[in-house]
């Protein structure tokens, strides 16, 4: 296995394909940038270390669960991203660590619009990821995404992947 | 007065008027003789364990402080300084042995007692000998394992009476611990952009089962390949009051105890012993009816108890006729093993919840019936018989009686309403 010597702006750069792909509904093509063992959470609100035994969490997804989430997203019958909504997501401030250690950490703020039925809603918060290289390309370990919201109101729920 | 529900036994038909879910005025008049006469949940009782610990509470439109307070007791108190108003608590939740408002800084103990306040020689010696001036707790608190409601109208009746027969059915769900239920830490505060009793109805809809949540039971037949049809067999229940439940078999997991092929072989056996366990308690039948059947409990007027892949509470309020806030909450089993807590939880959010696969489809049905009540001028009825051919006492989960039953204890609370010319108390 090569191991590529890493910059900044290439996980920078891949950070913004997977906003891109998320934008553009290509969400199997989003699960894919996981690795086998990949995960995906949104913890409580307010409680980002929370215990996901002691605290209920909104998303606590490993690998098969996230496929799952990505393809059901797709389907006719997903009525409430049927038809599908229009997002726009936006990553900033990120900062990354590590970029020469096996376990690259990012951290980022983001917003993510969504508008559907002429309602937009706006998420706001935090993605922390810990990124590896795979096969020479790089590859989501996990990413957990912090709230900064007072509560899901008016949203109302999380029908996106965030 | 205005018809609003046609309950038409000869006919098998129940139709509710539309209006009910857009009107003004109509909120109004829930707000005064729903919301205002009837017990409404506000929490649990391991929401607030120890002595000084308390949680802010939004029930029936007001700002309440859950609080167990040091003599022991756990009181409902208005979040309001008896002085010039200002909220007092303004943190979430924590523990205190007093609460100071900020803005002229008066304090009070954490049972509501005003304690001290600066400047004192302003004030008359007597000042609050008549206890006037303590902050104002709920009159009516009252507790059915480890639920706590409170009601704002000092003459109604107990809780106990209140919930009459579904008392059986909140056995059912605690009954599954021996230590009693806990409620997880995150509670999940949502919204829908829809009028409130469309959530009262779809929690007890069974019907909308297959069709809404499509992509979910997909998931359980990729899951287990030993499932050829999906099963949503059961019954439908008056419990009076307004209140309902459906009892009905699932194909999904059942964290007690109703084991599902995603999980692992240790919980199958885990499963088998806490069933024979549950049957040494409460002998053969009642253990089946506690491991393997769900249920759905509607508790007039908006606490929804789902005793389902998870035990899921949720309450709800509406701001406005098309607008609710939701709470949902967890409960499990305190001192549940770490594994079967994870299952459970995994569960939970695999249906339930914003981030589930169901709970978002719910939401969007419920917001495009209020989107599409703009036609309420042409369009004016909904259609609530699915049913009633049958007989109510036959009614089957998937019918509509629990709806009905619901409808039929607001059709006499708003009737009562209706006599006076605006809503009033
Ligand atoms: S309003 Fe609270 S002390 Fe004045
Ligand atoms: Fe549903």
């Amino acid at each position: 296995m090569t191991v590529v010597a890493l910059t900044r702006q290439n996980v920078v750069d891949f950070l913004y394909k997977e906003a891109k792909l998320l934008d553009e509904w290509k969400l199997k093509e989003w699960a894919a940038l996981f690795t086998d063992d990949g995960t995906y959470k949104v913890p409580p609100i307010g409680k980002p270390e929370a215990s996901p035994t002691e605290s209920l969490f909104y998303v606590h997804d490993n690998r098969s669960r996230l496929q799952e989430r990505a393809e059901r997203l797709l389907k006719k019958e997903a009525h409430v991203e049927y038809p599908h909504s229009t997002t726009l997501r936006n990553y900033h401030n990120i900062l990354v660590s590590g970029v020469e250690s096996d376990v690259i950490t990012v951290e980022c703020n983001f917003t993510t619009h969504r508008t559907k039925r002429e309602v937009l809603d706006t998420f706001v918060g935090k993605h922390k990821y810990e990124i590896v290289q795979q096969n020479g390309e790089l590859a989501i370990k996990s990413k957990k995404v912090i709230l900064n919201l007072d509560s899901l109101r008016p949203h109302g729920k999380i029908s996106l992947i965030l | 007065m205005e018809e609003l529900i046609r309950d038409n036994r000869e006919k098998n038909e129940f139709l509710v008027h539309r209006s009910v879910f857009t009107d003004k005025e109509m909120l109004a008049r829930e707000r005064a003789e729903i919301f205002n006469k009837c017990w409404l949940f506000i929490g649990h009782e391991t929401e607030v364990p120890e002595k000084g610990d308390y949680k802010r509470k939004k029930v029936g439109g007001r700002n309440l402080l859950l609080v167990h307070s040091q003599d022991g007791e756990i009181r409902a108190l208005y979040n309001t300084c008896p002085h010039r108003g200002a909220l007092v608590a303004r943190e979430n939740e924590g523990n205190s042995r007093v609460f100071r408002c900020f803005y002229h800084a008066w304090s009070f103990k954490n049972d509501g007692q005003l304690n001290g306040m600066p400047g004192k020689d302003g004030f008359p010696d007597d000042f609050n000998c008549d206890g006037e001036k303590d902050m104002k707790a709920v009159n009516r608190l009252e507790s059915y394992r480890g639920f706590i409601f409170v009601n704002f109208d000092d003459q109604a009746i107990s809780l106990d009476d209140y919930l009459g027969d579904a008392k059986e059915y909140i056995d059912l769900a605690a009954d599954q611990s021996e230590t009693g239920l806990e409620v997880l830490g995150g509670v999940q505060e949502y919204s829908v952009r829809a009028n409130w009793k469309l959530l009262a109805e779809n929690s007890v809809d069974l019907y909308h089962g297959m069709p809404t949540h499509k992509t979910y039971f997909d998931i359980k037949q990729a899951q287990d390949p030993g499932l050829k049809r999906v099963k949503l067999e059961g019954r439908g229940k008056d419990l009076g009051n307004g209140h309902a439940v459906m009892e009905y078999v699932a194909p999904w997991g059942r964290p007690v105890a109703q084991w599902t092929p995603i999980w692992s072989e240790d919980l199958k056996q885990d499963m088998e012993k806490m069933k024979e366990k549950l049957v040494e308690r409460f002998g053969e039948e009642r253990a089946d009816r506690i491991a393997n059947y769900n249920r759905n409990i509607i508790i007039f007027p908006n606490l929804v108890i789902n005793d389902i892949m998870a035990i899921t509470a949720r309450t709800f309020y509406p701001s406005s006729p098309g607008y609710m806030e939701v709470s949902g909450y967890s409960l499990a089993p305190i001192g549940e093993d770490e594994e079967h807590r994870m299952a459970r939880n995994n569960n939970f959010l695999e249906f339930l919840g914003p981030g589930g696969f169901a709970t978002p489809d719910d939401n969007e049905a419920l917001e495009l019936c209020q989107e599409a009540y703009n036609n309420n001028e042409e369009v004016q009825w909904n259609d609530i018989s699915k049913g009633m051919v049958r007989g109510e006492e036959n009614a089957m989960a998937t019918d509509e009686l629990q709806m009905r039953s619901f409808w039929r204890q607001y059709k006499v609370r708003i009737e009562e309403s209706m006599k006076k010319e605006v809503a009033q108390p």
